[in-house]
């Protein structure tokens, strides 16, 4: 292509995303925006087309980045090129949106017209706006009897600070609005900026590994033009690979000659990991390199970790070519070893959150089809031992000894919450009771309170997010960012079933809830695990002291003794049923344990 | 061959709280449409072995006078009810007279069971039952009047509320009704029951495992001190008074169902009919047969459901029998099984028997889910 043809291309070019709280219809809009731009034949058109995982379309969230070119023929007549990136919805990729974000110049705001803004909707939104994007509100399902659409309009000038008065009327589901949702794309969202022939500054904002090709990264050009053939090198990580293809999804990956700016595509460069191909690097050319990489890099270091134990002590070769394969695709996700005297071998696994880890999870129970049992998560803790060490321990079971430790840090984050200010007063009483550290509060608008806590990290993966959801009954946005470690009174706690200290129950806590803490884990404990053919003894022990105990009653009578006019089948199913219970259990010691006991730690309810 | 025939009569004057089975207010139901169909079913076996009849429900007895000797009638056009060593009907206290019991003993009924549950009216209001402790006491007067001297009573235990001592008095004034036969079940709360309901709104809790076990431990102690002997888990009998119809079930013998939502078990085949009752008169009406589920019993089923069936007799299971029914002996099937709970003290074997210990019994069906065999798949 020639200069003059590139730039003119250029100004035929809109990259947007589109923002949206679960159930707000984002996958729906998507599919209404494939068919109208003829990206897909009826016959490929799936349901929710972009999300692509089971679990994705099960959970109403996009875990991976997808992205889609789009031709669309405006009323002027002229075809422009749509780049769709479609971005996940969680705070535990919040970086990844963010990178998404940046890579496009637009974003669509769907807002449901009978609910309004919801509280995930709104951070995404602050992402959107600190990348500059041009955001085209758009208030969907306005069909619901219950749809009021005037009132969300103005929400959305109140609340965000919008003008929302050219906002589209839309029902994606029976697709009205469409026709002007893509219109205002053209006229509102701006073409990209950049030149073809400055050095390459391509941003990676996800990366999937290919079993035939490697790994794939997904880009967005700055600036420059990439094709095959040429050297590249990731600007963070230093590497440099040559380019074998460069493409773009329609939604199926189709190569092409070369991508340059404003193009949103493929780069395959043999690249072995996708490690070396991290999102938010800019990929730029060996021979003709920019002088500085694209802002916004982060290294992402998991937060949590856990233990992941196969059910069935055999599957554990599975479960290592699992993580192994799950790791190919996601850097953040790490794993060793473990050994564990109640659970045998496993994995201790590090994630970037607990939605990360419960994907992870549940994509190794499903797709890999090993059952797990999985330990509370925790956090990493910095331990100075009295003989100068510093250790770093992510699995509460080696802590070391209270008489070899000098002093334990733990990671703290600030936590940003975004309430209405009828509950400042809830997130405050929970920040406190959290370990929080009060930092700043200030009045968004005449609703809207952000408030700042410094919280360690360990309540945040404890029970901090469901209790804000409780409290604030979901309005509260909740962010947070790692700030650093910090000295604390931490103790390890250990759980003695029937005498015998288990060690995948053992947990880290403050001091100052330890008893606490450990009186509801013992009940919760006696509530989980059935009766035993022995009256079972459960204690929480600091060091060599008992802090709580409960004790499971032994089994006194369980027979079925209606007859049931002759039905064996009802009996024979009842017998099934509890042999399957019982096989889903770990022999700890004497003692059955369900699965679910080793994650009790981390689960209480309040009531 | 079958050597037993259930009856099923799916109607009811009231419902009680915790009866799960299937059952229909008899208010405007097409009874004699059921009788009718009920009479063409069982046209449709082959009953020459017959040795026991039970007519159960339901409540048979809800049947009016004249629907009563219709059903006799019907029973004696298809039963050789001359051969029967055992003819149970079901009873219930309060709709009863000296009419419909004399109507029984024409047709050639031998042995009532009588459905009490408990001595307390205060507790047979609370489970939903229609009569008095008095109006039990004064059927199985009745009945004795009319001639039945084989009665068994029906005793319930483990009731919301229900305290060891009201079990001991509710014990204490069955045993003085002398009854050659006694069942009693601990109540199990059952989905589609107002029970069940209830239980979820928390509005009645089951009792603890405790209470239920010393309730249980004490019915076997207080019957045995009057000659009723622990047959079977929940069955207790003077001599030569245990249910020979329940035992075929127990001894995973073949029986006749019939009757709507009744469950069969002929020629290796476990079947259930149809439940609706206008499904069930329809079907019979135009295919002349009325089941809805039919499951051919694996080997391996049948090896299992001898075990978790006839460990809950006192006898319990002969070796010996087991080695002549299945070809193979029971410890080579079973070899894990068996030393685990003999170790757990829940199962023991003299004279040729594995049978239950008193924990055992108490524990059944842990000891019984032992004797479920992995799947083949498993194994290999």
């Amino acid at each position: 292509m020639k200069e003059q043809e590139k730039l003119e291309r250029q100004k035929r070019i809109r990259n947007f995303s589109i923002i949206a709280h679960i159930d707000h219809g984002k996958s729906t809009l998507a599919d209404r925006i494939l068919e109208s731009t003829s990206a897909l034949t009826q016959r490929e058109m799936k349901d929710q087309m972009l999300d692509a995982m089971d679990l994705e379309r099960e959970r109403g969230i996009t875990i991976k980045l997808n992205s889609v070119q789009l031709k669309y023929t405006h009323t002027d007549g002229v075809e422009y090129i749509f780049h769709l990136i479609d971005t996940p919805g969680h705070v535990d990729f919040s970086y990844e949106v963010s990178r998404s974000l940046a890579a496009c110049e637009g974003a669509l705001l769907i807002v449901d017209a009978a609910q309004g803004i919801e509280a995930q909707t709104l951070a995404n939104v602050y992402l959107a706006l600190d990348n500059d994007l041009e955001i085209l509100p758009i208030i969907n399902k306005v069909d619901l009897p219950s749809a009021e659409p005037e009132r969300v309009k103005q929400e959305v000038e109140d609340v965000i600070g919008l003008d929302a008065s050219e906002a589209v009327l839309a029902s994606a589901k029976d697709g009205i609005g469409t026709d002007e949702i893509l219109r205002q794309i053209v006229e509102k969202v701006p073409p990209p900026q950049g030149d073809p022939s400055a050095p390459l500054q391509g941003m990676i904002f996800d990366s999937v590994y290919d079993t035939y090709r490697g790994v794939i990264a997904y880009i967005r050009i700055k600036e420059g033009t990439v094709k095959p053939g040429e050297k590249i090198r990731m600007m963070q990580t230093g590497k440099e690979f040559e380019v074998s293809d460069v493409g773009v999804f329609n939604p199926k990956p189709v190569s092409c000659d070369e991508l340059t700016v404003g193009d949103v595509g493929f780069v395959i460069a043999g690249i072995k990991n996708v490690g070396d191909s991290r999102v938010g690097d800019t990929i730029t050319n060996a021979h003709n390199p920019a002088s500085e990489p694209l802002p916004g890099y982060k290294r992402m270091n998991p937060m949590v970790f856990c233990g992941l134990f196969p059910t069935d002590a055999s599957k554990y070769n599975a479960l290592r070519d699992a993580l192994e394969r799950l790791e190919l695709n996601d850097s953040s996700l790490q794993f060793e070893a473990e050994t564990s005297q109640a659970l045998g071998f496993g994995f201790r696994c590090g994630f970037l959150g607990l939605l990360h880890m419960e994907i992870i999870q549940e994509r190794i129970e499903r797709e890999y089809n090993i059952e797990l049992i999985t330990t509370a998560p925790s956090v990493i803790y910095h331990v100075q031992m009295v003989d100068g060490e510093m250790k770093e321990i992510d699995n509460p079971s080696n802590m070391p000894d209270a008489q070899q430790v000098e002093w334990v840090e733990e990671p703290f984050v600030k936590a940003t919450v975004m309430v209405p200010n009828d509950y400042v007063g809830a997130v405050m009483e929970l920040c406190q009771a959290k370990r929080g550290e009060f930092k700043d509060m200030k009045y968004m608008d005449d609703t809207r309170v952000n408030i700042v806590y410094d919280l360690p990290l360990t309540e945040i993966v404890y029970d901090f997010f469901d209790q804000l959801k409780s409290q604030t009954k979901g309005y509260a946005s909740f962010d947070y960012e790692f700030i650093g470690f910090k000295e604390s009174n931490l103790v390890k706690m250990d759980i003695l079933l029937n005498g015998e200290s288990v060690d995948a129950l053992s947990v880290i806590v403050h001091r100052d809830v330890a008893y606490e803490r450990g009186k509801a884990i013992v009940e919760k404990l006696k509530d989980l695990i059935p009766r035993q053919q022995f009256e079972v003894p459960v204690q929480a022990t600091i060091g060599k002291s008992v802090i709580a105990r409960s004790t499971i009653k032994a089994m006194r009578k369980n027979v079925l003794s209606k007859c049931y006019g002759g039905d064996i089948t009802r009996k024979r199913k009842l017998l099934e049923k509890q042999k399957e219970g019982k096989k889903r259990m770990k022999s700890v010691g004497k003692v059955d344990v369900p699965q679910e006991a080793f994650m009790s730690v981390l689960k209480m309810d309040k009531d | 061959m079958a050597k037993g025939l259930y009856v099923h009569i799916p109607f009811c004057e009231y419902i009680c709280y915790y009866c799960d089975f299937n059952k229909f207010l008899i208010n405007n139901q097409p009874v004699d449409e059921y009788l009718e169909a009920l009479d063409r079913e069982l046209a449709s076996y082959k009953m020459d072995q017959l040795q026991t009849v039970y007519i159960g429900g339901g409540t048979p007895t809800a049947l009016s006078a004249v629907q009563v000797k219709k059903l006799m009638q019907i029973m004696d056009r298809h039963v050789p009810v001359a051969q029967l060593k055992e003819y149970t009907v079901e009873v219930n206290p309060g709709d009863v007279g000296e009419e419909k019991l004399s109507m029984l003993k024409e047709g050639g009924v031998d042995r009532l069971s009588i459905g009490v549950q408990t001595f307390h009216d205060s507790q047979l209001n609370s489970i939903g039952r229609g009569h008095s402790a008095e109006e039990a006491k004064e059927t199985v007067r009745a009945a004795r009047h009319s001639g039945f001297d084989n009665i068994s009573i029906d005793l319930m235990f483990g009731l919301p509320g229900q305290t060891i001592k009201d079990w001991e008095e509710t014990l204490d004034e069955a045993m003085a009704l002398a009854p050659p036969h006694i069942s009693a079940y601990s109540l199990k709360i059952e989905k589609q029951t107002r029970f069940y309901n209830w239980w979820r709104e928390g509005k009645i809790a089951p009792l603890p495992e405790e209470e239920e076990a010393d309730m249980y431990e004490l019915l076997v102690d207080r019957l045995e001190s009057h000659g009723l002997h622990a047959y079977e888990i929940s069955n207790f009998a003077s001599a030569g008074h245990s249910s020979r119809h329940n035992r075929i079930y127990w001894q995973n013998e073949e029986y006749i169902g019939a009757g709507a939502g009744a469950h069969g078990y002929t020629d290796g085949v476990r079947y259930a009919n149809i439940k609706p009752l206008n499904h069930y008169i329809q079907a019979v009406q135009e295919k002349g047969n009325p089941v809805q589920t039919t499951h051919p019993v694996t080997r391996k089923e049948q090896i299992e459901e001898e075990m978790f069936l006839g460990l809950r007799l006192y006898e319990g299971v002969s070796t010996e029998r087991f080695y002549q029914k299945y070809g193979c002996a029971v410890e080579d099937i079973y070899p894990e099984s068996i030393q685990e709970a003999k170790q757990k003290e829940w199962l023991t074997e003299a004279d040729g028997r594995l049978f239950l210990t008193e924990e055992g019994k108490l524990l059944g069906n842990e000891v019984f889910a032992l004797f479920l065999l992995d799947d083949e798949s498993e194994n290999n």
